[in-house]
């Protein structure tokens, strides 16, 4: 079952709700592969994509996911709307709400920001990624795939590796997958980890090599850091070396371990290319699984908030 | 005009003072303290199974006029003060323009003169604008009457000009306000770096934001031999640095927010900005450390940090939202609730850490105190009244406050500001 009003992350999402989550995903998945199953029951439904920060690649994937469901999908343009001329978020989203929108998508640079705009509207919000929190559909989809391949989560050992002091999909993913029985270790750079994250029921380590060994499921993070004071590590040539993954680092790891990613990818930083493009990558099949996860989301809010 | 108040528990720390008399008003000042007063008066206020205290004192208050006056002004804020039991109230210098010479200090001295319910006492920055990068006009603003200088908000990141400061304010004795914070170490951080920012996903604040300074600016006031006020201490590793540092006799004070010895990083609720302070609310351990060093006299004032802000700049993102909430109508009921009735100090202490110690900070005799001849700013505690806190019931223009609906116990039954009564259990008169 699924009563929600809005989906803003993992942290608050029940085992259950997650089951049902991934469930409807495998029918939706169908529809993405055989268009003559798409149909048209979000018809009633007008869906609106808020993105303060850039993604293309998200945003593409909810509106195509409410496009294969019938819903009106538009996007507010944040770029080019009354939000650069200093109107508030949560003015924003009343004023959404008065024009008749049922879901709102809202990707935000700030943490806390989808949990806002929930607060104040009637609309059901999405959650597409807020600050150094949460990004449930990316962990969902996440899930899914893992799901697909491995078909349980008891016991499995997930890695994720990486900047996961500020990913939000770190955090979803160890949310989500600790709730469904996964060992789950973040691994990175010093810098790049945060003790504290231990309370969150992970192992947080810098031993790359002990965190590749045992692994199920290895998920690269994009590296990405501007030229900056306060580099928290030395340069992206010394991070590919000692952190990255390549066709030599993986052959500690186990025989039928997934290859995943978020993308997009920094070829040869985080993930070498013979890995991206090897026998254990699916980070292809993520991204279809992605539209499948977010007509699942769209569905379950419409249907519980009819 | 005379006023007597009979039959009181007088607490007056400042002469060593705590048992049952009375205290005689006339005028603007204390005329009398007595076993039994039969002289006539023109009020007699029944102060039997009260506390007849010294006027409270918060050396630390964000008035925000001028600049912010739709946050707060000085009327709105003197009343919350009288409201809460203070009489004297320090206004940092964090307006708009900024407290930096001595026209604003002389216009909030006007202003307060006309329209405040309670003494106000202006502060003045540190540096011009706040900016940190010249002094500000400090002998001047000394001259019309700033009581301390302060930069909070902020500390000056540039130690050499720290030290100038340090040295040159003790030429007017003016005392400085410290508010400790390394900007760089702090980051983008929104609440305490600990489970509670994981779990939350939260950027975290450290520790060793607030202690680097701390640590710094006691160095520096050692070495020019100059007394500093630290501003809203927060963590256990503060409170380590200042006993070591009174053991080395520097002349150091510390402050410490009914906020930071009430609720720890714990208590934060989902993204509600009125949880969002600066410093942030630290663990349960920082908490236990502050009220130790309360008891310790490690700490030895308690101030509000009273930051009023409107609603639109709580009701946002988390990290959009403004740091600080009001403090002054809630200080007293929390001190008493979590201080005495938790067992941490007496009643003589706490009475101590809001009167004595503020005035003897700010170079004070005639405030503070009881003595015959002293300022008749006298405050009459009820310390049984149970009730809840009301945030609509209060004076400030802010309502930001997390303690909205928090069952407490005690409040200023009566706040006698220059021997006139302002207000009585929350109300003005
Ligand atoms: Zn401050």
């Amino acid at each position: 079952m699924f009563a929600r009003k809005d989906l803003l992350g993992l942290r608050d999402l029940s085992e259950d709700e997650i089951m049902t989550i991934l469930e409807t995903a495998k029918i939706m998945k169908e529809k993405i592969d055989n268009p003559s199953l798409r149909s048209d029951e979000l018809k009633k439904s007008s869906i609106v994509t808020m993105f303060y920060e850039n993604s293309t690649r998200t945003r593409m994937s909810f509106m195509l996911a409410g496009d294969y469901l019938g819903a009106m999908v538009k996007d507010l343009g944040v770029a080019t709307s009354s939000v650069n001329k200093g109107e508030s978020l949560i003015d924003t989203g009343k004023t959404l709400d008065q024009m008749g929108i049922n879901v709102m998508i809202i990707r935000h640079r700030m943490t806390g920001a989808a949990d806002v705009l929930a607060r104040n509207v009637n609309a059901s919000v999405i959650n597409a990624g807020d600050g150094s929190n949460e990004h449930p559909t990316q962990a969902l989809l996440d899930l899914f795939t893992i799901m697909d391949y491995k078909k349980h989560f008891d016991g499995l050992n997930v890695t994720i590796l990486g900047d996961i002091s500020h990913s939000r999909v770190a955090r979803s993913n160890a949310f989500g997958l600790t709730k469904l029985g996964a060992n789950v270790t973040l691994a990175g750079p010093s810098t790049l980890i945060s003790g504290s994250m231990r309370s969150l029921g992970v192992d947080v380590t810098s031993d790359i090599k002990g965190a590749i060994a045992n692994a199920d499921v290895i998920m690269g993070l994009r590296i990405q850091f501007e030229r900056q004071k306060n580099m928290p590590f030395p340069g992206l040539r010394e991070y590919s070396s000692l952190f990255g993954i390549n066709a030599e680092t993986l052959k500690s790891a186990k025989k039928d371990v997934l290859i995943m990613h978020p993308g997009p990818v920094n070829r040869g930083v985080e993930l070498a290319t013979e890995v991206v493009d090897g026998k254990n990558s699916v980070i292809n099949i993520q991204v279809k699984n992605g539209v499948a996860v977010r007509m699942a989301i769209l569905k379950l809010l419409t249907d519980a908030n009819r | 005009m005379k006023l007597l108040i009979k039959g009181g528990r007088v607490i007056d720390p400042a002469n060593g003072v705590d048992s049952v008399k009375d205290v005689l008003v006339n005028g603007g000042s204390i005329e009398l303290v007595d076993d039994n007063i039969s002289s006539e008066a023109d009020e007699v206020i029944d102060a039997a199974g009260k506390w007849v205290v010294p006027g409270l004192i918060d050396l630390h208050v964000h008035l925000r006029e001028p600049g912010y006056e739709r946050k707060e002004t000085i009327k709105t804020g003197s009343m919350a003060a009288a409201a809460g039991g203070f009489t004297t109230i320090c206004a940092m210098p964090n307006t708009n323009p900024v407290t930096d010479n001595e026209i604003v200090v002389e216009y909030i001295k006007l202003k307060a003169e006309r329209e405040a319910a309670v003494n106000v006492l202006p502060i003045g920055a540190i540096t011009k604008g706040q900016n940190g990068e010249e002094l500000a006009d400090i002998g001047r603003m000394a001259a019309v009457g700033a009581c301390a200088l302060s930069e909070d908000g902020k500390s000056v990141e540039n130690a050499a000009l720290m030290k100038t400061a340090l040295k040159y304010a003790g030429m007017f004795a003016l005392p400085v306000f410290d508010h400790c914070e390394d900007k760089l170490l702090a980051g983008k951080g929104q609440i305490n770096a600990g489970d509670r920012a994981a779990l939350l996903g939260l950027k975290g604040i450290s520790c060793d934001s607030e202690e680097v300074i701390v640590s710094r600016d006691m160095i520096l006031a050692q070495s020019v031999g100059a007394p500093i006020h630290l501003c809203h201490i927060s963590t256990a590793g503060s409170v380590e640095l200042i006993r070591q540092a009174k053991e080395r006799g520097v002349k150091v004070t510390a402050e410490a927010t009914p906020h930071h010895f009430t609720l720890s990083e714990e208590d934060i609720t989902e993204y509600d900005a009125n949880f969002k302070m600066n410093p942030p609310l630290r663990s349960k351990k920082d908490v236990e450390a502050i009220k130790q060093a309360l008891k310790d006299n490690i700490i030895e004032v308690i101030a509000t940090d009273h930051a009023p802000h409107h609603i639109d700049e709580k009701n946002c993102e988390f990290e959009n939202a403004a740091n600080g909430i009001i403090g002054l109508e809630t200080a007293l009921p929390l001190a008493i609730t979590e201080l005495v009735e938790g067992g941490w100090l007496t009643e003589y202490e706490l009475v101590e850490k809001m009167s004595a110690n503020p005035a003897r900070i700010l170079g004070r005799s005639d405030i503070g105190n009881l003595s015959v001849g002293s300022r008749a700013d006298i405050t009459v505690i009820d310390p049984d009244r149970e009730y809840c806190i009301d945030k609509e019931k209060m004076y400030s223009k802010g309502k930001n406050t997390p303690f909205h609906g928090r069952r407490v116990k005690g409040i200023a039954a009566c706040t006698i500001v220059g021997g006139r009564v302002a207000a009585e259990y929350g109300r003005l008169r």
